[in-house]
C-alpha cells in the first residue's frame, strides 16, 4: 500500500480549478486558431479573434476565461493500492474546490437547493466521478463547465433497431437547437449506450478527449467527422451570428447496454472548454 | 469559397457606432442588425434571481437604460472588476417585455430571444446586442467602475451599476425586427 495524505488531494484539486479557469488548454487554443484561418464570416472572424485575445489576457492577468467558472466535475481514478490518510476523499475534493474558487477569484455558481436557490458561496459541492483502478497512483481531472451550454444538452432513448441516421439527426438537431445559446463554436460530447443515467456520463467523458484527436475505431472516427461537417454546414457560426465554425469537435464514447435499449446523450460544451489533469 | 457565398447573399456590412446612455429613441431606431457598437457610460448588470425579484420595477432609472445580463467573478486587488461576459439572454425573456415598456432601450447578452421579446422590441423601439460569451477577461478591461446597486445578498447575482468605456457589442436584433441570428445563418448555411 502507498499512503497519500488527503491534503495532497485538496491541494491538487485547488490548483486544477484555478489552472482550468485561467489557462485555456493548448488544444482548444489551436482549434480556435485553425477555425479563424478557415472562418468565412467577418463577424465570425472578429469573435474568434476576441476569444483568442481573451485567453491571452486571462492567462496574463490570472483572470477567469469566462465569468461562469462552472460547476466543478472532478474525475478521480484511484489506484486500489492507495490508502488515503488524514481525511475523507469527498471532503478533501470539496475543500480543494472551495479553496480554488476563493483563492483564484473565481465565481461561485452553485446553489444548495435547486428550488430555494441559495448560493453555497464556495462553489461546492463538486460532482465527483470515482473509478477504482489497479496501481498506486491517483489521477485527478477537473472539468469546470458553464451552465449555459450544459442547459442545451439532451438525452433520448432510441429503439435498439434505430438506424445510425436517426441517431445522427438527433445529435445534429440538439446541436443546432443549442445554437447561439451554447456559446458556439461548441464541443459536442456524445454518449451512446449504457443506461438512462450512464449515457450522459459517457457523453461527459467524451468531452474529456483532447480537441483535434479522433476516436480509436475508424468507423466511429468517420461518423464523428460526418457529424462535425453537418453541424458546421448549419451556418450558425461563432456566437450564432452566422459562419462556418459552429463546432470545434464532436467526440463519441460508446458503452454496453441492455438488449431493449439504445440510449443516446448529447452533452453540449462551449468553446471555453476548461479541463486539466494531474497525477499524485 | 467565401466569394461564392458572398455572391449568393451579401453578408451584412459592419459599421461602428458609439452609444452613450441614457439613449434617445432616435439613437436606438438608427441601430441595424450587424452594426458594431462601442458603449460609454453607465449600464446595469442583472440576471435571473434579480429579475425574479424586481419584475417590472428595476432598481435603476429605466428610461433609456442599457441592461447587461451578466454577473462577474470577484475582482482581484487593483482591478475594477473581475471577468464579466454575458449570460444567456433567453432565460430573461419572460421579464423583458415589461422592462422595455418602462423604458429600457437595450439589452445585452448571448443567445436567441423569443418572438414575444422581438415583438415588444418593435413596439417599444428597443434593440438586443450580443457580446462574445467566454470573452469575459477581455470585456473586464472596458469596465472602469462597478458598484452594487441592489440585492447584495444574491452574491454574484446582485444588480450592478457599471461605468464602461468603449464596451464592444454587436447589434443582433434591431428595433425593426431584423435578426442577425437568422440572417447570418441563412448567409452561411450550406
Amino acid at each position: 500500500m502507498r499512503e497519500v495524505v488527503a491534503k495532497r488531494v485538496t491541494d491538487t484539486v485547488k490548483k486544477l480549478c484555478i489552472e482550468a479557469n485561467t489557462n485555456l488548454s493548448d488544444d482548444v487554443v489551436e482549434a480556435l486558431n485553425k477555425a479563424l484561418a478557415k472562418e468565412e464570416s467577418p463577424n465570425g472572424r472578429e469573435i474568434l479573434r476576441q476569444l483568442i485575445n481573451n485567453a491571452k489576457i486571462a492567462w496574463r492577468d490570472k483572470l477567469a476565461i469566462c465569468q461562469d467558472c462552472g460547476l466543478a466535475f472532478v474525475f478521480i481514478e484511484l489506484g486500489q493500492e492507495v490508502q488515503l490518510i488524514g481525511g475523507d476523499l469527498t471532503e478533501a475534493v470539496n475543500e480543494g474546490v472551495s479553496r480554488g474558487y476563493n483563492e483564484g477569484y473565481l465565481r461561485k455558481s452553485v446553489t444548495a437547493d435547486p428550488l430555494k436557490r441559495v448560493n453555497t458561496n464556495d462553489n461546492t459541492p463538486a460532482v465527483i466521478n470515482l473509478k477504482l483502478v489497479p496501481g498506486e497512483e491517483i489521477k485527478i481531472g477537473v472539468l469546470t463547465k458553464g451552465g449555459g451550454a450544459e442547459n442545451c444538452s439532451a438525452v433520448k432513448m432510441f429503439k435498439p433497431t434505430s438506424s445510425q441516421q436517426e441517431i445522427s439527426d438527433f445529435i445534429v438537431e440538439t446541436a443546432v437547437q443549442a445554437g447561439p445559446n451554447a456559446c458556439p463554436p461548441m464541443i459536442v460530447g456524445i454518449g451512446i449506450g449504457g443506461s438512462f443515467d450512464q449515457a450522459p456520463a459517457l457523453a461527459k467523458k467524451a468531452l474529456l478527449r483532447r480537441v483535434g484527436t479522433h476516436h480509436s475505431s475508424s468507423d466511429i472516427a468517420k461518423w464523428e467527422k460526418e457529424l462535425l461537417e453537418r453541424i458546421n454546414a448549419s451556418g450558425i457560426g461563432p456566437m450564432g451570428l452566422g459562419g462556418s465554425t459552429t463546432v470545434l469537435a464532436v467526440n463519441i464514447v460508446k458503452g454496453p447496454c441492455h438488449i431493449s435499449s439504445l440510449p443516446v446523450a448529447v452533452n453540449i460544451e462551449c468553446h471555453a472548454h476548461r479541463y486539466k489533469e494531474a497525477v499524485i | 469559397m467565401a466569394k461564392k457565398i458572398a455572391k449568393k447573399k451579401k453578408p451584412l456590412k459592419a459599421r461602428t457606432i458609439k452609444l452613450v446612455p441614457p439613449l434617445s429613441d432616435k439613437a436606438v431606431a438608427a441601430l441595424k442588425a450587424g452594426d458594431r457598437v462601442l458603449i460609454c457610460g453607465k449600464i446595469y448588470a442583472a440576471r435571473d434571481s434579480a429579475h425574479k425579484i424586481f419584475g417590472k420595477q428595476p432598481p435603476f432609472e429605466p428610461e433609456g437604460a442599457i441592461l447587461y445580463y451578466a454577473s462577474p467573478t470577484p475582482a482581484r486587488k487593483g482591478f475594477a472588476i473581475g471577468s464579466i461576459g454575458p449570460t444567456t439572454a433567453t432565460r430573461m425573456d419572460p421579464f423583458t417585455p415589461d422592462l422595455l415598456k418602462v423604458g429600457v432601450k437595450i439589452t445585452i447578452g448571448k443567445g436567441r430571444r423569443s418572438d414575444a421579446v422581438k415583438k415588444a422590441m418593435k413596439k417599444h423601439n428597443a434593440a438586443y446586442l450580443v457580446v462574445p460569451g467566454g470573452a469575459a477577461a477581455a470585456l473586464s478591461k472596458h469596465v472602469r467602475r462597478s458598484t452594487v446597486l441592489a440585492y447584495p445578498d444574491l452574491g454574484p447575482e446582485a444588480v450592478l451599476e457599471l461605468d464602461v468605456m468603449n464596451f464592444p457589442a454587436i447589434v443582433a436584433i434591431d428595433s425593426k425586427g431584423n435578426d442577425l441570428f437568422e440572417e447570418g445563418r441563412k448567409t452561411y448555411e450550406k
